[in-house]
């Protein structure tokens, strides 16, 4: 296993940080970061740190943390799916018109993630196997799900859903004040995590994140896995779009419309090289909680929600130019005895 | 003249046998290969109105063509600078946030004093786009940060900008009664019956297209998209080259913000919200490949013209205008579907030209 043996002049300036975040656990920075602003929020913010409070924070942050999940593993093999929130919107219309048609709920769950895992290939076969940049890709099915979604549901919303499953989604447990659906998310973080960081699957998509060519010589079939991951992904989307659906009691062709960004912002700001390869399952889930996190306390002091959007932006670039700066400064420091 | 200095003469395609060297005959051949793909979605343009005209002949009545040619020249402004982005193998998701916020700018300026000339708040607005762009440009050379990430913080930054600003100075929405009427006008005058304000595209797309074919900075920026460090390597300023696309595209898309204002007169601050996805998907249609290096500013111009279309027709069709994200996005897919063949077939094509020669 020599991957790492590369002379620092081959190493493009990009492959700093990846290196940096091997020897530091991937996302320690952001999770440092996200400790310090929920103890100064708890001190300074009133009502912040109430479990009323918490529970309001973790439901917003549940369906961004949940897509986030198989999302950091495409961004890590260097792919990058942007249609996520278009297959929450669409399988939220279908389960809306399925609703309406009389399939009971039991039935309709099952058959909204089949067709996520359906979108899902959709993506990935024209990602693996025409050889299209997945970029360009779910540009396009960002659109074509959205629009499928209106051609599904028009603009009305159906909201009638039984009580009994749009309670479950907004119930907590006891008297804690976390959600219930913070433990099924815990398990599917969990999984996650092990398949990442402990498993041969999880070495993989680094290795096809650093260098595709590498990886393929190397015995990995790059195509299959991603196609795979791709699958996953608009699964765990659907799944997403039926917890969004109960959780606000109805079914819209425009729900989740831009929660690709806000996704997407949470796995870069956690660590996650863009152009694949690096980062951990850690500082993504601390990034999704720093945005909900830094987002509720400013509504808790009444900083109108614009500022917010900066907050976002601002934060997001940060995140980015800052490892990137340190590494500059630290490469030259470097190469100065040497030349 | 077909006499090829290498090979078997009858191997090699009439249109393919061009100048004498084979460098400049591969050259050609890209060449045509551009030609051909724009050709491919003017005749998809050309085929979507004569479909729509048989089954609603109104669809070409003087008040309809003019809609559609307003409603194209903002996305057609957007999409010949991001063209110049995405060539140097880069991206700018925020040109949606930029167009609001010089929207709103050039709104503020009018409410505020009425009497300013129409050029001063078309330069203005395009001033506030160009700053917008500077700062993505600078992240982007500067720091090294990729683009893609840089430009969605940008998305959210000056969005945030934007309605902080009208909130803080409580004018949530300006409206048209409060615009001077001379930039009203602006919105409805024609020149020979052509809206004035899809001249102003065209001119864009023209001067922008002459720059990247005809200046060397702008054959560079060809070169950046298409090997970055090789073109750092030739002594092309990289940094330097990238910034300007990112200044320009700004400009423009703050260009685009004043067209929109004297379009719509009514501005707030959602404001051509989600309209990147919009303009990289024009660009993508016409041929502009999103990992830079190939493309060009006119195919952008017709694939947002195309989009445009598409918007206006389904309806007229009979079909639901519900279908029209739906129709986008296979769209989409059938252009990058299409590059990649064609791509392919070029670079095969291109292989077994020069094992000819190496015989």
């Amino acid at each position: 296993m020599t991957v790492d043996t590369a002379p620092a002049p081959a190493a493009p300036a990009p492959a700093a940080p990846a290196r940096r975040g091997r020897t530091l656990p991937a996302g320690s920075v952001i999770t440092t970061f996200l400790v310090l602003f929920l103890v100064v929020a708890a001190f300074s913010v009133e009502g912040f740190a109430s479990t009323r409070n918490a529970g309001f924070l973790l439901l917003d942050v549940v369906v961004i943390a949940l897509i986030a999940l198989p999302l950091t593993l495409i961004v890590v093999t260097g792919e990058i799916d942007l249609s996520v929130a278009s297959t929450v919107g669409l399988c939220s219309a279908v389960m809306g018109r399925l609703w309406v048609a009389g399939l009971p709920l039991e039935a309709i769950v099952p058959l909204v993630l089949v067709l996520g895992g359906v979108l899902g290939a959709v993506n990935g076969f024209l990602v693996t196997r025409l050889g299209l940049p997945s970029l360009a890709v779910t540009i396009g099915t960002l659109a074509l799900y959205r629009g499928l979604a209106f051609v599904v549901l028009g603009d009305q919303a159906v909201a009638d859903f039984p009580r009994a499953w749009t309670t479950w989604a907004i119930s907590s447990i006891g008297s804690t004040g976390i959600p219930t659906v913070v433990v099924p998310l815990l398990v599917l973080v969990v999984l996650t995590g092990v398949v990442l960081h402990a498993t041969p699957i999880g070495r993989s998509l680094y290795a096809m994140g650093n260098s595709e060519d590498a990886a393929r010589f190397s015995g990995i079939d790059v195509a299959r896995t991603k196609l795979w991951l791709f699958v996953v992904t608009g699964v765990v989307s659907a799944l997403g779009g039926v917890y969004w659906t109960l959780r606000y009691g109805s079914a819209r062709a425009d729900n989740a419309t831009g929660l690709e960004l806000q996704v997407i912002a949470a796995i870069l700001l956690g660590g996650v090289s863009i152009f694949g390869g690096s980062g951990g399952l850690l500082g993504v889930i601390a990034g999704a909680l720093l945005l909900g996190s830094v987002r509720n306390a400013l509504q808790l002091v009444n900083v109108p929600s614009d500022v917010l959007n900066i907050v976002t932006g601002v934060l997001l670039i940060t995140a980015v130019v800052a490892p990137q700066v340190a590494a500059r400064v630290k490469g030259r420091r470097r190469r100065r005895p040497a030349s | 003249m077909s006499a090829p200095v290498t090979g078997t003469p009858a191997a090699l395609p009439e249109e393919l046998a061009a100048p004498e060297r084979t460098g400049h005959r591969g050259s050609a051949l890209v060449h045509r290969l551009f030609v051909v793909r724009e050709l491919g979605i003017l005749a998809a343009l050309v085929l979507l109105v004569v479909v729509t005209v048989v089954a609603n002949p109104r669809f070409l009545s003087g008040q309809n063509v003019r809609d559609l040619l307003l409603s194209a020249a903002i996305l057609t402004v957007l999409a010949a600078g991001q063209t110049m982005v995405i060539v140097t193998r880069n991206v700018d998701l925020s040109v949606g946030s930029v167009l609001g916020l010089s929207a709103y700018a050039t709104g503020t300026l009018l409410v505020v004093a009425p009497g300013t000339p129409v050029v001063v708040a078309v330069l203005a607005g395009t001033a506030v786009g160009a700053v917008c762009g500077l700062l993505n440009g600078l992240v982007v050379a500067a720091a090294g940060v990729p683009s893609l990430v840089v430009t969605l913080g940008t998305l959210y930054a000056f969005r945030g900008l934007d309605s902080l600003w009208a909130s803080s100075a409580d004018r949530l929405q300006i409206n048209a009664a409060d615009l001077p009427s001379g930039f009203k006008a602006l919105g409805g005058a024609r020149l020979l019956g052509v809206p004035v304000l899809f001249l102003v595209a065209v001119a864009v797309v023209l001067l922008v297209g002459w720059y990247l074919r005809t200046f060397r900075s702008g054959r560079e920026l060809y070169g950046i998209g298409s090997a970055p460090e090789a073109a750092r390597l030739s002594g092309i300023p990289v940094g330097r080259r990238v910034l300007t696309a990112f200044v320009v595209n700004g400009a423009l898309a703050g260009l685009a913000g004043v067209l929109y204002a004297a379009r719509f007169q009514t501005l707030d601050t959602t404001a051509g919200t989600g309209q990147e996805l919009f303009v990289v998907a024009a660009a993508v249609v016409g041929g502009v490949a999103i990992f830079g290096g190939s493309g060009s500013v006119y195919g952008a111009a017709l694939g947002a013209l195309l989009l445009t279309t598409i918007g206006t027709a389904l309806p007229q069709l009979g079909l639901d205008p519900f279908w029209r994200d739906a129709a986008v996005g296979a769209l989409i897919l059938a252009a990058i579907a299409l590059d990649r063949a064609l791509q392919l077939r070029l670079a095969a094509r291109l292989r077994g030209r020069n094992a000819r020669r190496d015989r």
